[in-house]
């Protein structure tokens, strides 16, 4: 016990030496989370501050054009941006400069209002009204088409919000065209309303709540876990980087004609390693409880929670220092822990679900993803952020964290007397 | 005190033994000297003696003590002083001190106070709370030594101690040795300074290749070389003149 405790204080004396290295060690997370947050924050608001500048042709000039005007507006999210041709638009949407143009063609409105009537007209008369008026000869009307130009930078998932944002704004225009139309055919009263043209069929989400409390989760509390997660597996570098220096230096070699075992030294480590996660960690929470409503990001809701969400840091710390304690063991030299390490951690992100959602990989992609500790870390962190859960549900996430840490040191402990043996 | 039988060291890939068949009894409170051109298989074997490398094959036990079966206890025993500063740059003197004693299981007055007459007796106390980065060669090698002697050991193990020193350094770190030695220490030591093992040493073994070619006392040797008038003439009588250099 006394060798471990001796092994923890030498290592608390080489961080505090290293004050640049302690700086980044802290900040960087802390810069990481507050700029992914706020970048990520406008995606959870309905209102956005920051609208998207769309070029529109209108070759119409009509009721339809008018309604993509509204719908457009009504959306808060677009700058509308007249332009005289569609050759400029797609000039400017290519080059970059917008992302969007809609090119809104030539008798829309009247054509439409045509085939409208002309449907209408078609089906009264199979109940054998308005006989006289339908004429035998229907003038042949060309399908109609909106053109979207986008720019080719433009990420799929804003293409797709895109199109089907108009093609809703079409559709309803189209119903309410055949409504007014059969209305205009069937009322004998102008004021005599016929059809009910609100929607039929709504929806509502429905919001999940414990102890009859609703669960609103915020930009906060879904960027928060995920980035800092991310930021503790990244002690993953300089605990490796802190191990091969010891090599290099020669300490190491000293260190194993001491009698000292091995796990004594890993262990000094992982007792300071784990205290800089969790000071990390609190640090992130601070931030997003006390920094993030000042810079107008909602304020990360940590009632009630505090102690599972240490519980899950612990154990998150606890799988981070393993992989470093791995890879500091069997890296020679920094110029193979820190690539590989940094790379690593970006690689274990992406598959615990940091930047996707797992559900939306592949299936290869997410049975992968079970097997990444920041995936179990993750998921600890949304039950205790999200689902509000307590020991029980969190039990499965840190225990599987837990035994990566045991399975990461053992393996660094054969792996170095296998290497080292005499 | 050390009995060495039959030890051999062959590194994966390479083509020829570091050590082959070594036999040698080292007697308690000796100085001996591993004298060798380089690539001799001097650190080689001290680096099986001190628990670094293993055997290819033989055995050896210190103080009757077997190195497969009582390797913790013959750590304990025994003290290295490597060629390379194996210390923290970044901690001072005494941190790094405080640090590898209490790897010996040494705490409180009595890790400070040998600390402190180490310090004292190689010229370093007003010096002790500075961090090893700004010391010098000689100061490093000291430090060096200092880390690896705090628990008394019987047996201590020397690479090239005094390299790259000056002589004020390698006088205060050869002086000290002989002290340690006064008071019980058996010392393993390899240098290319040959008149320093000269004076040093009471006896010598002179490695080449792997294995032992002459041993004795310093003295005796040069008179039994012809020719001979120090230890340099016996070195190159019995190894040649021929560079060493291999990688």
């Amino acid at each position: 016990m006394y060798k471990l405790l001796a092994s923890a204080y030498k290592e608390i004396l080489l961080l505090s030496r290293d004050i640049g290295g302690l700086a980044i060690l802290f900040i960087m997370p802390l810069v990481l989370v507050v700029t992914i947050t706020i970048i990520q924050d406008s995606t959870f608001k309905t209102i956005n501050d920051s609208k998207i500048p769309v070029l529109v042709v209108n070759n119409d000039k009509g009721i339809v054009s008018e309604s993509i005007y509204e719908g457009l507006e009504k959306s808060n999210s677009f700058e509308i941006i007249n332009s005289s041709s569609e050759e400029e638009a797609s000039d400017l949407v290519f080059k970059g400069k917008y992302q969007l143009a809609i090119i809104i063609p030539k008798n829309l409105s009247e054509d439409l209002q045509l085939k409208v009537n002309q449907n209408v007209d078609g089906i009264l008369s199979k109940f054998g009204l308005e006989e006289d008026s339908i004429s035998d000869v229907k003038p042949q009307l060309l399908q109609k088409e909106v053109k979207l130009y986008f720019d080719p930078t433009t990420q799929n998932t804003f293409k797709n919000a895109v199109k089907n944002g108009i093609d809703k704004m079409i559709s309803q225009i189209e119903t309410q065209s055949i409504y007014k139309a059969f209305q205009d055919q069937v009322a004998e009263d102008e004021d005599e309303v016929i059809f009910e043209t609100n929607s039929f069929i709504t929806f509502k989400e429905i919001i999940h709540t414990k102890n009859d409390k609703e669960i609103i989760p915020n930009s906060a509390q879904h960027n928060v876990p995920a980035w800092t997660l991310f930021a503790i597996f990244f002690i993953i570098v300089p605990l490796s980087i802190n191990m091969v220096k010891e090599k290099t230096q020669g300490t190491f070699v000293r260190l194993r004609t001491n009698p000292v075992s091995y796990a004594t030294v890993l262990g000094g480590k992982t007792i300071v390693y784990l205290g800089v996660c969790l000071i990390q960690f609190t640090l992130m929470l601070l931030i997003g409880i006390y920094l993030f409503p000042l810079i107008g990001l909602p304020e990360l809701d940590v009632s009630n929670r505090i102690l599972f969400l240490y519980i899950v840091a612990f154990f998150a710390g606890l799988a981070a220092i393993g992989l470093g304690l791995l890879l500091g063991t069997i890296a020679k030299t920094q110029e193979q822990a820190a690539p590989f390490g940094a790379t690593f951690v970006v690689i274990l992100a992406a598959l615990g679900g940091v930047w996707v959602p797992v559900f939306v990989m592949p299936k290869f992609m997410q049975l992968l993803s079970n097997i990444s500790p920041m995936n179990w870390g993750l998921n600890g962190f949304y039950d205790v952020f999200l689902r509000n859960s307590g020991f029980t549900e969190i039990l499965p996430e840190i225990t599987l964290l837990f035994l990566f840490f045991i399975t990461t040191t053992v393996i660094s402990i054969i792996y170095n007397e296998k290497k080292n043996a005499v | 005190m050390i009995e060495i039988n039959q030890l051999s060291k062959k590194y994966k890939g390479a083509e020829d033994f570091s050590v082959l068949n070594l036999d040698l009894i080292v007697e308690e409170k000796e100085i001996f000297g591993l004298l060798g051109p380089n690539g001799a298989g001097k650190t080689t074997l001290i680096s099986m003696l001190s628990s670094l490398l293993k055997p290819t094959s033989g055995t050896f036990t210190i103080n009757g003590l077997n190195f497969k079966e009582h390797k913790n206890e013959l750590k304990q025993l025994i003290g290295i002083v490597p060629q390379e500063y194996a210390l923290y740059p970044t901690l001072t003197a005494h941190e790094n001190l405080m640090y590898f004693g209490s790897m010996y299981g040494l705490k409180g007055a009595y890790l400070k106070e040998s600390i402190h007459t180490h310090l004292e007796t190689l010229g370093l106390s007003r010096f002790s709370h500075k961090k090893l980065n700004t010391f010098s060669g000689g100061m490093k090698r000291r430090i060096n030594l200092i880390a690896s002697i705090l628990h008394r050991p019987k047996v201590l193990f020397l690479d090239e101690p005094t390299v790259g020193v000056d002589v004020q350094s390698k006088n205060v770190i050869i002086g000290h040795l002989r002290q340690l030695n006064a008071n019980g220490t058996t010392i393993i030591y390899t240098s290319h300074h040959l008149n320093e093992a000269e004076s040093f040493c009471s006896r010598i073994a002179i490695i080449d290749q792997g294995s032992i070619i002459i041993k004795g006392v310093p003295n005796e040797l040069i008179e039994q070389q012809e020719n001979a008038h120090n230890l340099e003439d016996v070195f190159l009588a019995i190894t040649g003149k021929a560079l060493r250099d291999h990688v």
